[in-house]
């Protein structure tokens, strides 16, 4: 059976992973393969990473940090952060990277989407859409890290970007981000009402009841940060939970 | 040594990083070797994208006579996700052009699944015994059950090969290199299996 993902996110600024202190024994908490090492055999089942460096040096930080990242891990990851050009993605996919995230740069230029797929293929982009809810009930696309509205409708967005070839979108509701309430039901509902391909719910998530609405109301993987790097709620108790309330997941014996 | 096919739509360096890891000597061929004293003990064949494009590329490559000489003789492959669809008869995503021709059947584009591409992590089964584990997929065509299926899985209610068998050709769906320790003991296992 198709389980539902769990997908740990990490930030990256200059190289290192912020935010990253719930892995004690970790002698080196801001080095990203190693924190990805520890997801992976706590039984993540992906994970993203998001560059959110403005430095000039960017491109050589993110190539360092991405080939040992690889080196490492055996479950599939995907960058995000800042990519602007296929040649760019191209790179980071030939580095290991399973998928690549596009989000400001392909509202501002969509045909963005369709070069990527075109290059490497749907399954390897990701279209990360961040959303506000109006006043009149709709979401609105916001970019730029979330901070520029731009008029686009949510819905006719990710239907766009499917048509244009993405193969996942990673939807994150900026009014449940950091809230720890719970994901943005209704807008996972509408999402996924409206597109075909796998949605990755974000933003919210506090406790495993969050996780199993989002999973009800159509996501097919929840993405969370703070609770997996405060340690708050780990993977491994996550998954026997929702294995306890009828979501399909995946538990290994050992997780080694 | 194995030989890990690049004719330009794999992900070669996973797999290469995968084979480091199980201690396995490994090399990129870019090009079929030339002489009978540099070939490699195995092939891997991997793939991502589209099949018509991924073809044309190994018949380009003058990959196409070379692999049906390596297959004819008895030698072992391994393919993986699109490289598995590629050892097929041909595939419904592109019919201009044919495929490799050992797995009975064409890859055919998943039906009565309730998304597509089939994402995620998903359980493989052998049938006639109790073995199960879960890998990860990425995929919008799969091969039927066929005469060489040697494990399956369901989406929906669609039921496709996840594992193919003939001979020493083996094909992979789903991604072993991608599917943490349990994948990567199954890629180790399978090579031992086909005597490399």
């Amino acid at each position: 059976m198709l389980t539902r993902r769990i997908i740990p996110c990490l930030d990256v600024l200059a190289g290192r992973v912020v935010k990253g202190i719930h892995f004690k024994d970790l002698t080196d908490a801001g080095d990203p393969a190693a924190l990805a090492m520890e997801y992976m055999n706590e039984g993540a089942d992906e994970l993203v990473f998001l560059d959110i460096s403005a430095s000039s040096d960017k491109r050589e930080t993110m190539t360092e940090w991405v080939s040992s990242v690889a080196d490492r891990l055996f479950i599939p990851f995907t960058v995000g952060g800042g990519i602007s050009g296929p040649d760019q993605a191209r790179n980071l996919i030939a580095l290991g990277a399973d998928k690549i995230s596009l989000n400001t740069s392909a509202v501002i230029e969509p045909d963005l989407i369709f070069r990527c797929a075109s290059l490497l293929g749907s399954q390897a982009v990701v279209l990360a859409v961040d959303v506000k809810r109006s006043e009149d009930g709709r979401w609105e696309v916001f970019i730029r890290g979330g901070t520029t509205p731009t008029g686009v409708d949510l819905i006719s967005w990710v239907k766009r970007g499917q048509s244009l070839g993405c193969g996942e979108i990673l939807l994150t509701s900026m009014d449940s981000d950091g809230t720890r309430d719970g994901y943005d039901t209704s807008c996972i509902e509408a999402v996924c009402g409206s597109v075909s391909v796998p949605v990755i719910a974000s933003g919210g998530a506090g406790n495993t009841r969050h996780f199993i609405d989002a999973f009800n109301s159509g996501a097919d993987a929840a993405l969370a940060a703070s609770v997996f790097h405060f340690g708050s709620i780990r993977i491994p108790d996550l998954k026997k939970d929702l294995a306890s309330a009828g979501i399909p997941v995946r538990i290994e014996e050992v997780f080694s | 040594m194995i030989g890990i096919i690049d004719y330009g739509s794999g992900n070669v360096g996973n797999i290469r990083r995968a084979l480091d890891f199980l201690k396995r000597e490994s090399a990129v061929l870019e090009c079929p070797p030339s002489e009978r004293s540099s070939m490699p003990d195995a092939l891997i064949l991997p793939g991502v994208g589209a099949f018509g494009p991924a073809m044309s590329k190994i018949e380009s490559s003058g990959w196409r006579e070379a692999l049906d000489l390596w297959i004819h003789e008895g030698r072992p492959i391994i393919g993986i996700c699109l490289g598995m669809q590629l050892l097929c008869e041909a595939s419904e995503e592109d019919s201009t052009i044919k495929g490799l021709g050992i797995f009975e059947g064409n890859a055919l584009k998943l039906e009565g699944t309730k998304k597509l591409p089939h994402i995620g992590w998903n359980t493989v089964t052998w049938p006639g015994s109790s073995k199960s584990a879960y890998y990860y997929f990425v995929h919008s065509f799969a091969l039927p059950i066929c005469r060489d299926t040697l494990a399956v899985t369901s989406v929906d209610s669609c039921v496709f090969t996840s594992i193919a068998l003939k001979d020493r050709v083996l094909g992979f769906q789903f991604h072993p290199e991608r599917s943490g320790s349990t994948g990567l003991d199954l890629l180790g296992e399978s090579m031992r299996k086909l005597g490399v």
